[in-house]
């Protein structure tokens, strides 16, 4: 049960051309920084990522839509991204933009064998059109489909060499349902340790849905917006 | 004077309720975290995973790893908790979290809101906006009344796209307080020194002027 590959290059390994990819963090926070970088060295292209958010210009996925490596976004928030906007509004970049509450339970669906669900989320805008409303209670609702991948990156605090996580603070987000919702799960972790390091009653996401693990270097671990307040 | 971006923050933190769950979205939103009344104990939802957020970290003292759902470097408070997406929006969606306060760019008087898209112009996406209008037991928008070019922004019927439909309760402008009803919008409150005949002639939407209508104290 040894799940631990060399590094990211060997943990991408098998992702080719026109592949749909789940991708974790919440803007730049708890993003696969190392297999981002392996997705660049590869050059694989026409990806779909689903992700809550593209990065930043020079950083994330970013560093992806730059390449032009990236087809099609699904996404919630797009704002911080230029390059990301440019393609878009240029029609180079196809966009499928959802309800983050709705994006974040698609993946946990998709994750866990419900191929759909209803939610009050956008009904009765343009996300709506086209799909199955239902009244439940004196409701409207909206149906949703699972989404799935066929490989998720995902980003962790820990983990073990049998693919069991714990994440750090706001760094969970996404990853816990893309890890779960991936064809292939490849995590990358700021500390690799045996099992029984871990205590079993702090692990969020159960190594069951890990394929393969790693121990990433070089985190950069950008900050998109350092807001402090003065001492005193 | 119209009220400046504390200030509406400061009138909003006014309807905050001792043990209310809140989430306060981006740009104004988030300043009414500033001016929680004394006495008053809220907790704060961040969509991003958060119960429990505490104020901007002393310099010196950011975590990469600890920001909200604008990206900001924050804090956490003693007793707060962690989540991850999924369970963020399913406090969202059952309506644990009681009052949502949020940006918008038209406001409808019959309770729609826009704020996500102009087509052909800028599309930043719905972020969790949608999940929280179509759930939240109360929304309060908080909005310029006009646009740049003077026109008014408390619509009869929204141009943009929706981000929900027949959701507002209540809209906190720079020039005063609205319920919205199902007689339109109802001007509760109008700001120190602006006349209710200027509310009148920048509110496109059906306006009536609450009997009780006072000046906002500030």
């Amino acid at each position: 049960m040894n799940k631990v590959v060399a590094n990211a290059d060997a943990a991408v390994d098998g992702i080719r051309d026109g592949m749909t990819l789940m991708v974790g963090g919440f803007g730049l926070c708890g993003i696969p920084e190392n297999s981002i970088a392996a997705l660049v060295r590869m050059g694989v292209k026409g990806l779909t990522c689903i992700s809550n958010n593209a990065g930043v210009d020079d950083f994330g996925l970013g560093l992806l839509l730059q390449r032009k490596q990236i087809k099609k976004m699904i996404s919630s928030y797009v704002g911080e991204n230029e390059e990301f906007e440019r393609q878009m509004l240029s029609g180079e970049l196809e966009v499928d933009l959802i309800p983050q509450g709705t994006l974040a339970e698609r993946c946990r669906a998709g994750g866990s064998g419900i191929p759909a669900f209803f939610t009050p989320a956008g009904y009765g805008t343009e996300v709506a059109l086209g799909k199955e409303t239902r009244e439940f209670h004196g409701k409207m609702y909206v149906m949703e489909e699972w989404l799935r991948s066929d490989f998720s990156l995902v980003k962790a605090w820990k983990g073990d060499t049998l693919g069991n996580l714990v994440y750090r603070h706001t760094a969970r987000n996404f990853n816990p349902m893309m890890a779960m919702a991936g064809g292939i799960t490849i995590a990358e972790v700021e500390h690799l340790v045996e099992p029984g390091e871990l205590d079993p009653d702090q692990i969020h996401t159960p190594g069951i849905f890990v394929h393969r693990i790693f121990q990433g270097s070089g985190y950069e671990k950008r900050i998109e917006q350092r807001t402090t307040r003065k001492r005193g | 004077m119209p009220l400046d971006k504390h200030q509406m923050a400061k009138r909003i933190a006014r309807e905050l309720k001792d043990g209310f769950y809140v989430n306060l979205g981006i740009g104004i939103p988030t300043l009414v975290a500033n001016y929680i009344p004394e006495g008053i104990d809220v907790e704060l939802q961040s969509e991003n995973g958060i119960l429990g957020m505490g104020p901007f970290p002393y310099e010196g003292e950011e975590d990469a790893d600890l920001i909200n759902a604008g990206k900001q470097t924050v804090t956490l408070k003693p007793g707060a908790v962690i989540f991850d997406s999924a369970t963020s929006f399913a406090m969202i969606r059952s309506q644990k979290v009681q009052l949502t306060v949020l940006g918008a760019m038209e406001v409808a008087d019959n309770g729609d809101i826009a704020n996500w898209k102009i087509p052909g112009k800028m599309v930043k996406g719905m972020g969790g906006a949608m999940d929280l209008v179509a759930s939240a037991q109360n929304i309060i928008v908080v909005m310029m009344h006009t646009n740049k070019a003077g026109e008014s922004k408390l619509l009869k019927r929204c141009t943009l796209p929706l981000t929900g439909v027949g959701c507002v309760k209540k809209v906190v402008s720079d020039l005063g307080v609205f319920d919205i009803t199902p007689e339109g919008f109802v001007l509760l409150e109008h700001a120190p020194g602006v006349s209710v005949e200027e509310i009148k002639a920048k509110t496109e939407g059906r306006l009536v002027v609450a009997s009780t209508v006072k000046e906002m104290v500030v």
